[in-house]
């Protein structure tokens, strides 16, 4: 549906007024982070800095840098894991289906959507009396388990896409459900790994509710640490916007360097293949 | 002859070998899923059971107290003034924030599939937003909606100064039960963040829509002598239905869970007006330790959540078989 060439330039015009407002919120975080306090005032907002300033920046890494290194260390234990799992799931679930086990992955699926606060109380009187409450491991746990239902999604998507044929030659070859695995399907699902990998990194580096009922004070992601910036007396705007872009960052090179992978998974986290 | 015989009968060894290796991998597969199921049967299933036992009973203080209450808790929250607001606020929330991501999903998708330049650039630019965290939007528009400064300044010139989110002001405002019922214009703020931060959903999934319609669909109505808006109209828009269906889905149960974007941008608001269950049900269990009403909120949480999901987890189901 190509629209005629009169109306080009009135497509490019409303395209770039679109743009132009999503990338608004990114001209204030940088200009306000940039600016010394005494500049962050009602009348200047919208003005450039008139000097760069990055003591905002200073003071945003020196407050959060230990809960970012504490996400660091929740993220990517979690994010393999719960990829690894995801991956045998999908491996059964697509390529060793036995009867029942299509209502079986709809029920593993169920989980994905529920509100966390359903599950909050138990969870948290779960990680007390296994010793895991406010720590990084338990944390770690969590993010694992209640990723499973969306890692298994993904690679069940993908491994359906993997011809039966190619299993079942392999099978008379003579291999068996761990040659199969090992030779055929992880070669193959290299992409996946990276979509699903991203997906998992984004989603939990991003998230709130757990982090901030399972862990207090210094075993806090950096999620909960910029929240907690704006809980103190003053708000202090240049700090908080540069904090908010330290915070963002991990996702936000990601997003930059993998964007085609991020999509990728957004599409099949939502549609079933 | 005999070689023949010979292998006839490796054959029967090896089929019986193969066999018992099928019947071993079949049950090193159980074994791969093992834990997945156990672990979703308890921290899903097992935990959602225990959080309704929880919203029947008395524990509403730090010391657990498990006797029955029955429905007491679920019943004290409709007649709840905070609980009122939350529902007046979800379902305001729900509807703008559906609205909104659709139309202006399904608009810049149609403008980025016209074949333009820079499409990656535009893309990029739509897209950006989800890879960041609720809790970063909330923090950024909170500064940007902030009635004092932010987008007021350039509104201030045409002449309209609204409070966003801290204005109390729910339109109408008809009285009911013990909230006014409307739109509370603090909502309309959250919503902005939220729309800003998940359109790239649905322009994504409105683009890989668009993408998977082939040329001669509309090639052969083009010369059938349909006008483009028609072609839109007509074909296009039915066949993107299941993706519209599958959007509005996706956007209605964020809707019921949201809690991350309101606690970094608003919290409850004055006289809760953008409180949602999410934020209600984390203070009340959390930092007034009523355990009970916590849980009961939960309940309703997931259901609603329920009403949209479980059917259209049963009909992907379907459709696959």
């Amino acid at each position: 549906m190509v629209l005629k060439s009169v109306y080009r330039p009135i497509l490019y015009l409303l395209l770039i007024m679109l743009g132009l407002i999503f990338l608004m919120p990114v001209y204030v975080i940088l200009t306000t982070s940039l600016k010394p306090i005494d500049q962050i005032t009602l009348s200047q907002m919208w003005q450039l800095p008139s000097l760069i300033d990055f003591s905002s920046y200073q003071m945003a890494f020196s407050k959060l840098a230990p809960n970012f290194i504490n996400s660091l260390y929740l993220v990517i234990p979690a994010t393999l894991l719960s990829a690894l799992l995801g991956s045998l799931n999908g491996y059964v679930l697509s390529k060793w289906k036995f009867k029942g086990s299509d209502w079986l992955f709809t029920a593993i699926l169920f989980g994905m959507f529920i509100p966390y606060q359903s599950i909050l109380i138990p969870l948290i009187q779960f990680l007390r009396t296994i010793h895991l409450y406010n720590t990084i491991p338990g944390l770690i746990l969590v993010h694992v388990v209640y990723g499973i239902p969306v890692t298994t999604l993904m690679f069940r998507n993908f491994y359906s896409s993997v011809p039966y044929e190619m299993i079942e030659s392999a099978k008379i070859d003579g291999a068996g459900i761990f040659k199969i695995y090992r030779h055929i399907l992880i070669p193959l699902s290299i992409s996946g790994f990276v979509v699903v990998g991203i997906w998992q990194f984004t989603n939990i580096w991003n998230e709130f509710l757990f982090a901030v009922t399972i862990t207090t004070s210094d075993q806090q992601p950096v999620m909960v640490a910029l929240q907690n910036l704006s809980g103190s007396q003053i708000v202090q705007w240049n700090v908080q916007m540069a904090g908010a872009l330290l915070a963002a960052l991990p996702t936000l090179l990601v997003y930059i360097v993998l964007g085609k992978f991020f999509v990728k998974g957004l599409l099949a986290g939502s549609v079933k293949g | 002859m005999e070689p023949k015989v010979k292998s006839a009968m490796q054959m029967k060894i090896q089929v019986r070998k193969k066999k018992t290796i099928v019947a071993k991998d079949r049950l090193f597969s159980f074994l791969f899923i093992l834990p997945s199921i156990l672990a979703i049967a308890i921290f899903v299933y097992g935990f959602i059971g225990w959080t309704g036992y929880v919203s029947l009973s008395n524990w509403n203080s730090q010391i657990p107290d498990f006797s029955f209450a029955g429905l007491k808790n679920y019943v004290s929250l409709f007649h709840d003034f905070r609980f009122q607001a939350d529902l007046r606020n979800t379902a305001v929330f729900m509807i703008l924030f559906i609205v909104l991501v659709l139309g202006m999903g399904l608009m810049i998708a149609v403008f980025l599939d016209q074949k333009i330049k820079f499409e990656n650039l535009f893309r990029n630019i739509f897209f950006f937003p989800m890879a960041l965290s609720f809790i970063v939007t909330g923090v950024v528009w909170q500064w940007i909606l902030n009635p004092s400064t932010g987008v007021n300044l350039l509104m201030k010139k045409v002449g309209i100064e609204p409070m966003w989110y801290t204005s109390v002001k729910v339109i109408p405002g008809v009285e009911w039960g013990k909230i006014q019922v409307g739109i509370p214009i603090a909502v309309i703020a959250v919503v902005i963040a939220a729309v800003w931060q998940m359109t790239g959903f649905s322009v994504a999934m409105y683009l890989a829509g668009l993408r998977a319609i082939p040329d001669e669909v509309r090639e052969a109505a083009r010369m059938d002598g349909a006008t483009e808006f028609q072609i839109f109209r007509k074909i296009i828009f039915p066949l993107l239905l299941p993706i519209t269906i599958s959007v509005i889905i996706i956007m209605a149960h964020i809707s019921l869970k949201i809690f991350d974007l309101i606690y970094a941008m608003t919290g409850p608001g004055a006289n809760f007006v953008t409180d949602v269950p999410g934020v209600y049900m984390f203070e009340t269990t959390f930092r007034g330790n009523y355990y009970a009403s916590g849980a009961a909120i939960a309940i309703i949480m997931l259901l609603s959540v329920a009403i949209f999901i479980v059917p259209y987890l049963l009909s992907n189901r379907k459709g696959e078989s």
